[in-house]
């Protein structure tokens, strides 16, 4: 009747990468994700963080927890307090800062996510969705952490919401040099945004690569429930065609140069401009 | 760490006990429960232990379930027992210091103990061998009279298999928003008794909204799909007797007659 949700699992997460995880429902990444900080302890075996062992008695687990921050999946359904302001304030509170330190913090996290600065005052019940959600993640960087980890973040939002959080999320990676671990089941996203993908199934490390290294085995992340994005399968329709890239575009805007490249290397003598 | 809760505690397997109707079941364990409190010998305690031992028996529930259920009582059991073993007036015994033990003491102590230990076996033998769906059903068709007095059994047996089923999922929940509260450095383990209280607050808030959100979504897609209340409803599996059932009327029966007896008979204070 034993059940282990995760085995075999070995895998080193350098500073300023942005990592997707993709794997089907039930392929361990959300318990995995709850061990990185200490949530969830593993049965066996030794979880490192800045070379120092996590499990180690006497090691501060409540301190790992606000230098890896994690965003569940629908984070919004932890607010609690009378406004949004506070809430954001109740991780650094918890850090121990002063009230004017949480607070300095709260609203440098509130900017970071995009909310504006009307909302901070009202209660988070009376915010939209995606608000919300923004809230609940302010509620977690207020904190400072170095490696965020973000369960689902878009599910759920209307496509625009989704395409700003994301931005802001690349740009907590890109300007503040956070490392960031992303669950998505989203193949459009994970190609998209991410530097590097782990892919689990079953509760085991399947693979592990840069997006194009992960998408050009499709077929493989096909028997394991998953896909790859929809511009993968256009290359490979493509393909049968007769037209071939040099690059393997994964995503819109790489398809768009690699079709430009064709075009340009063709003499452009298809007729109508492109610009 | 909260998983460990066991509620509805079902034990799934195929026993006499197990296919008999709800109805005869919550019948049973109400006699029983009453015999226990009516009963005033050794004799009588031992039949309802035999009695007890026989079903278990053919309930096929593995004993080690059975006294799970003991363990949450055992302060309970203890206080009980040595109040009545140390303060009951009578013929003494032994005596340690101020504490005495005198032969009634003994008696009644004995005696609660027996019928606490029982009462709590007798009332999980049911739990265990019957669905809460079955237990719920069991009760509106059983307590159908009252419906004609006014009260509103059909929503009261609903209320409380939804009730019921929602208590994992509330279960699940509560754990998620802990962790996420943990995640932003809650701690609900140390402090004094005033510090942990206002450490509930993160936890009880988000888990009253969805609880609330989850009691509206619930209440649409029963409207949704024509919920209108117990008139005219039919079931899909709707509760008759067997013939197992009336052996099992005619038991309760015996065991009531012989509790009668025991009871009227002078001079069995054994």
């Amino acid at each position: 009747m034993e059940h282990k949700a995760l085995r075999d699992i070995c895998l080193s997460i350098p500073d300023g990468q942005f990592i997707g995880i993709i794997g089907h429902t039930g392929s361990g990444k959300s318990t995995l994700m709850q061990h990185l900080n200490g949530l969830l302890k593993a049965s066996e075996g030794a979880i490192y963080y800045n070379g120092e062992d996590i499990y180690e008695k006497g090691y501060d687990l409540k301190k790992l927890r606000s230098k890896v921050g994690l965003v569940f999946q629908y984070p919004e359904y932890q607010l609690f307090e009378v406004d949004v302001i506070s809430d954001v304030m109740f991780g650094p509170r918890n850090q121990g800062l002063s009230d004017t330190d949480a607070k300095a913090r709260a609203e440098e996290a509130l900017r970071m996510v995009g909310l504006p600065e009307e909302t901070w005052e009202k209660s988070p019940f009376e915010l939209s969705g995606g608000q919300k959600r923004r809230a609940a993640i302010a509620g977690v960087l207020a904190m400072r952490p170095e490696v965020l980890i973000l369960d689902e973040p878009t599910a759920g939002l209307d496509p625009e919401g989704r395409d700003d959080l994301f931005r802001q999320i690349r740009a907590l990676h890109d300007e503040e040099g956070m490392t960031i671990l992303l669950v998505s089941h989203s193949m459009d996203d994970v190609a998209r945004y991410t530097d590097q993908v782990l892919v689990l199934d079953h509760g085991e490390l399947k693979m592990t690569g840069t997006p194009e290294e992960i998408f050009r085995r499709y077929k493989e992340l096909e028997t394991m429930g998953l896909g790859a994005p929809q511009i993968t399968y256009l290359v490979h329709e493509l393909k049968d065609i007769g037209i071939r890239f040099e690059s393997r575009p994964d995503t819109v805007d790489e398809m768009r140069d690699a079709i430009l490249k064709l075009y340009k290397e063709a003499g452009g003598k298809l007729g109508k401009e492109v610009r | 760490m909260l998983r460990d809760i066991t509620l509805g505690q079902y034990y799934p397997v195929d026993s006499v006990i197990h296919r008999l109707d709800p109805r005869v079941k919550l019948l049973a364990t109400l006699i029983y429960l009453i015999s226990l409190f009516v009963m005033n010998s050794f004799t009588g305690y031992l039949i309802a232990a035999l009695v007890l031992a026989v079903l278990v028996k053919l309930s096929r529930v593995p004993f080690r379930f059975m006294t799970r259920g003991l363990k949450s009582i055992i302060i309970v059991l203890l206080i009980s027992v040595s109040f009545n073993l140390f303060l009951t007036p009578g013929t003494e015994l032994v005596r340690f210091g101020f504490l005495r033990i005198t032969r009634e003491g003994l008696r009644i102590a004995l005696m609660m103990g027996v019928r606490l230990i029982l009462l709590v076996l007798g009332s999980s033998l049911m739990t265990l061998t019957t669905t809460p769906n079955q237990l719920t059903d069991g009760l509106e068709k059983g307590l159908g009279i009252l419906k004609r007095v006014g009260v509103p059994v059909h929503e009261i047996a609903m209320m409380m298999s939804i009730a019921l089923r929602f208590i994992p999922i509330l279960v699940e929940e509560t754990d998620k928003i802990m962790k996420a509260q943990q995640a932003r450095g809650a701690d609900f383990e140390s402090g004094n008794i005033i510090q942990r209280a206002k450490a509930m607050v993160p936890i009880l808030v988000p888990l009253f909204i969805s609880a609330f959100r989850r009691a509206n979504d619930l209440a649409m897609a029963m409207e949704a799909r024509c919920y209108r209340g117990g008139e005219g409803r039919t079931k899909m599996k709707p509760l008759h007797y067997e013939r197992r059932d009336r052996i099992a009327y005619t038991v309760i029966e015996l065991y009531l007659v012989i509790c009668v007896i025991l009871r009227m008979v002078p001079g069995v204070p054994v």
